[in-house]
């Protein structure tokens, strides 16, 4: 049942544009349809690379930020709050933009296209994962930290040892989320040059004039990367379950 | 009991929460193997007492001297303190996430630099002194209530602590497991360990406080041998209390 309601939408378009296909440019059992679709394949390393790189460095930076959000000292909290409002409000595209365009001019640091757009998506991210990162330690009861205390543990020891190991089972599903944002934003990136996904999709559709049908491949290539991210951040998380109070 | 030197000393001590005052001007003495059990009205400051040793709550006013150190806001006189004294809590606190063994074996390691193997080697020895040494490999969630705190009891334990405090350690359980908890707090009792037990436990005081504190509204009200404020209690509000208590 559910998956009719799914594919109701789908139904209700097709019968009105059936007639304007012309899936041979990506057609796989032609020569030239196979070559398109192997060079539409071939952004998809940079699209993974970079997010990934991307994924890691916003967690480090996300959760360097998040930590000081949650002194007792104002200081370190305006710090924490300061540069998420900051960079919460920078939009992503715009981002890319400043950092590989405006960033030589002010610093003289000119990064390559790949580094930029890292830089840029990690950047916006981190943000977002300081958020997710306070919200998951914060939601720790209290008795854990009176315990690490009481044997003594010092900070980084009971951050490293106990609160972290349990904040991180809880904040999984959002880091999940961000990972699948990311996958999607690294498209923005084919704005400076970085041949991934979306790049490659719009060299095809300049030389092929095709760009329903080059396009919907670009989307069901999003569609898988992002289904296999999805599945493998359940199965990460029923692992971890099962060792969860 | 009464040649024996101070381990715990408590001066005038004060502490307020906004407005409402937790402690007020608190003075005890608690002396090296003494058995001390504190009762008392929930909200009588019981918990914030003994809570305020280890510095879990600061106080505000007065002094606090633990085995010689005076407890400043000073990392160095917190460490010294915390690494004399234990806690076990109403609410267990445990590491949810590691096994019972890892649960005992952290502190040891971290703090006190042991190997690994010798922090297993203690971690056994403790198990078998709160008699659930079959249970080591198994997450906390595995055990009884009963269980998980004689694991917690354990833990402190571990750090080889000079005094133990016990925040009304069995509050949190079902009645049919609070023996199992209490004999192994008894035994520790025997062995010669200094005790600050916050409960309600009449039984348990009778049997082993060298001294009973009886708090209201912030206030020690009365201070006494077991034997003595049972029998005769001097205070009207302590001798309401244990009537209730009793006769519950």
């Amino acid at each position: 049942m559910k998956r009719v309601i799914f594919l109701m939408p789908l139904l209700l378009i097709l019968p009105g544009c059936s007639g304007n296909w012309g899936w041979y440019v990506v057609d796989p059992t032609t020569t030239n349809g196979a070559n398109n679709l192997r060079f539409m394949a071939t952004g998809a390393y940079n699209t993974i690379l970079m997010s990934l790189t991307a994924i890691i460095i916003s967690v480090i930076v996300g959760l360097l930020v998040a930590l000081p959000g949650l002194s007792e000292k104002k200081a370190w909290r305006a710090f924490n709050r300061t540069y998420v409002e900051i960079v919460r409000a920078i939009p992503i595209l715009v981002l890319i933009l400043w950092v590989y365009y405006g960033l030589p001019q002010l610093s003289g640091i000119t990064l390559n296209v790949f580094w930029a757009g890292v830089f840029a998506l990690a950047l916006s991210d981190s943000a977002f994962q300081a958020e997710i990162f306070r919200a998951g330690i914060q939601s720790i009861s209290k008795g854990q930290y009176e315990a690490a205390q009481s044997i003594s543990l010092n900070y980084r020891d009971t951050m490293r040892y106990v609160i972290l190991p349990q904040a991180i089972r809880r904040i999984l599903p959002a880091l999940g989320n961000q990972l699948v944002y990311m996958l999607k934003m690294s498209s923005l990136v084919s704005v400076i040059g970085m041949q991934e996904l979306t790049r490659k999709a719009n060299e095809l559709v300049v030389s092929e004039y095709r760009p329903l049908e080059i396009y919907t491949i670009l989307v069901l290539e999003y569609l898988v990367l992002i289904l296999i991210v999805s599945a493998g951040v359940r199965w990460l998380e029923r692992r971890m379950n099962s060792s969860e109070v | 009991m009464t040649d024996q030197p101070n381990l715990i000393e408590m001066r005038g001590v004060s502490k307020h929460f906004g407005d409402f005052q937790a402690l007020k001007d608190v003075t005890l003495d608690v002396k090296l193997g003494e058995r001390v059990v504190i009762c008392g009205p929930s909200g009588s400051g019981k918990s914030t007492l003994i809570r305020c040793i280890n510095r879990l709550e600061a106080h505000e006013v007065g002094e606090i001297v633990v085995d010689g150190v005076t407890l400043t806001q000073s990392q160095d006189s917190l460490d010294k303190i915390r690494g004399t004294v234990g806690m076990v809590f109403q609410q267990f606190n445990l590491f949810p996430h590691l096994t019972v063994l890892e649960n005992l074996t952290l502190g040891p390691r971290r703090v006190l630099g042991l190997s690994e193997d010798e922090a297993k080697a203690r971690a056994m020895l403790y198990l078998e002194r709160v008699q659930i040494p079959d249970q080591a490999d198994k997450l906390p969630r595995q055990l009884s209530g009963g269980q998980q705190q004689r694991v917690a009891i354990a833990r402190s334990l571990c750090m080889e602590p000079r005094i133990m405090l016990f925040d009304e350690p069995t509050s949190a359980l079902d009645p049919e497991m609070i023996a199992e908890v209490l004999d192994v707090m008894t035994e520790l009792a025997t062995s010669g360990m200094t005790m600050i037990v916050v409960t309600h436990e009449m039984g348990f005081a009778r049997r082993v406080a060298d001294k009973m504190v009886f708090m209201d509204k912030g206030e020690i009200v009365e201070v006494g041998t077991a034997e003595d404020v049972f029998t005769a209690p001097k205070s009207d509000r302590f001798a309401a209390f244990i009537k209730q208590i009793l006769n519950h």
